[in-house]
């Protein structure tokens, strides 16, 4: 009775150790990705700009709730979302059925950019530079609309995106020839597009892809090509996000030299 | 002590909403189509709320400790008295004459690169697939590199008024003659890294960045100006993990040739 209580004491002694090993091991990890920021940030407050830090408290109060911010998720990557993407695939790989794996791509493209704050953002600073050019009404409908539509627009694309990336590791299509194709086709359309709407254009590509959407699309997409015969994870696995953010660019721009010509 | 805990709360129950849209649909999908038994269903669950507890926490964290800094910082350096110094009277100085900023647009890409979740995912990911053939460090310096020499461009751009047209379509040359030269596996993965370069961390710092810029020298407009830093941020990526891949695919080469030279 003894002898079976301390061993259970040692062996509740060694789990402890060991997860305080473990969770010492990628709190360092976290801490390792976020230090050259302060860093950085450091320097140029007492070496350039020489003034010192103001609230310095707050500062590192926030620096530690970064670092474990990014060890919690850091952790969900590798037990929720990749697991879930992953699984996902495989199970839409063994039903076979074409058709609703490219509603749900859509869906998913569609449903975590439509209300995605970037994005948001975004599109109402680009409702007051067409305001700003004279292009729409100031009045709240007009201008309501256009940042609308905006965000409606990038929400189709980024969901049109992630279907053409699925078709592509279905039907092996070469990658590159598309992308090529693509940039090819987006340099020509911005000499035709309006100024005001460029810069927006290309900036709503780099927005859209947000913490949650880009793991669960990567692994979406590898656990696609796993499952499929004669596909390499590395080679048609990847590739989902590139779409997701050259398309946009292209739709945007259409989309400008539609409303900006009427 | 309550203001800290209300800031926590709300930003998680952002992310939570960011989460809002993807659990439904995979809910969805999972009853009324795939219906098949998910093993591991609590352990999933858990991971889906480290990471929107996670997400919550380093965003309020980046609030908190860092953005305001950085934005803070970003005005001084591109304001008129740092970059021209008390008593100058240069009306329209060369393009030289912001050393500081182009210092502190190259560091800050950089830093804030390393630092983003969306990387770390993909670059994880790409590491494992790989089997570690594609080493997760180096791809994020050479990520990191490549919205770092972006910044700069960007900031040459908007200091120097040039249209943003003339650097996209350069760039997107490059891309183009680069995808037919790299080992055809790479491909995919830097067009994949050029999309996720710039979401939680990079965008607030840069975006503040250009427009400070754009409101100190005559002449930028910086509801014009001002946009066009992200699209520098996602594009040179694409080019510098291409260059990482292409180097050291030529150093294997070459290693492999002296080693057989003496052999011979």
């Amino acid at each position: 009775m003894v002898f079976k209580f301390s061993n259970r004491l040692e062996k509740s002694n060694w789990f402890i150790a060991r997860t305080i090993k473990v969770l010492w091991v990628k709190t360092r990890e976290a801490g390792r990705d976020i230090l050259p920021l302060f860093l950085v940030i450091a320097f140029f407050q007492i070496v350039v700009i020489q003034q010192p830090f103001p609230n310095l408290g707050e500062v590192i109060l926030g620096a530690i709730m970064v670092v474990v911010g990014l060890f919690f998720f850091l952790e969900g990557l590798d037990m929720g979302l990749f697991p879930i993407g992953e699984s996902i695939a495989e199970a839409f790989a063994k039903k076979g059925n074409i058709a609703w794996l490219l509603v749900f791509s859509f869906l998913l493209g569609f449903s975590t950019t439509v209300a995605e704050p970037a994005l948001i953002a975004i599109s109402a600073e680009a409702a007051n530079v067409a305001a700003d050019a004279g292009f729409i009404d100031r009045n709240d409908s007009s201008y309501l609309n256009y940042a609308l539509g905006l965000r409606l627009t990038v929400a189709f694309s980024v969901g049109l995106a992630v279907v053409l990336g699925v078709l592509r590791i279905l039907l092996d299509w070469p990658l590159h020839y598309l992308m090529a194709g693509g940039y090819t086709g987006v340099m020509i359309m911005t000499f035709f597009a309006p100024r005001e709407i460029i810069g927006i254009a290309y900036d709503s590509g780099g927005v859209t892809t947000s913490a949650v959407t880009v793991p669960l699309v990567t692994a979406l997409g590898v656990g696609l090509a796993m499952s499929i015969r004669q596909r390499n994870p590395l080679l048609h696995g990847f590739g989902l996000i590139a779409f997701a953010s050259l398309l946009p660019i292209f739709f945007v721009l259409a989309y400008g030299m539609i409303v900006f010509n009427q | 002590m309550i203001k800290e805990i209300t800031d926590i709360g709300y930003s998680l129950l952002i992310s939570g909403r960011d989460m809002l849209p993807i659990i439904t649909l995979i809910l969805f999908f999972q009853l009324f189509f795939l219906r098949q038994p998910i093993p591991n269903k609590g352990r999933l669950a858990l991971g889906l709320l480290y990471c929107a507890i996670g997400l919550g926490l380093f965003l309020a964290g980046l609030k908190r400790a860092l953005f305001p800094i950085g934005e803070i910082m970003a005005r001084q350096l591109s304001s008129p008295e740092f970059v021209l110094g008390a008593g100058s009277l240069a009306e329209n100085p060369a393009w030289w004459a912001y050393g500081w900023i182009y210092v502190f647009g190259a560091l800050i890409g950089y830093s804030t690169t390393i630092a983003e979740p969306s990387l770390i995912a993909i670059a994880v990911k790409a590491e494992k697939v790989s089997q570690g053939n594609i080493n997760q460090w180096g791809l994020r310096n050479a990520v990191a590199l490549g919205v770092a020499v972006g910044i700069v461009l960007g900031i040459l751009r908007i200091i120097t008024g040039a249209p943003l047209i003339s650097f996209i379509v350069v760039g997107y040359i490059i891309i183009v003659i680069q995808t037919f030269l790299t080992p055809r596996y790479i491909v995919p993965l830097a067009y994949d890294s050029g999309g996720v370069t710039t979401s939680l961390v990079t965008v607030p710092l840069i975006v503040a960045m250009g427009l400070g810029l754009s409101n100190t020298i005559p002449g930028r407009n910086p509801v014009l100006d001002g946009f066009g830093m992200v699209a520098f941020a996602s594009l040179f990526p694409i080019i510098s993990v291409m260059a990482y891949i292409q180097c050291a695919h030529v150093m294997t080469l070459w290693r492999s040739k002296k080693f057989t030279k003496g052999k011979l």
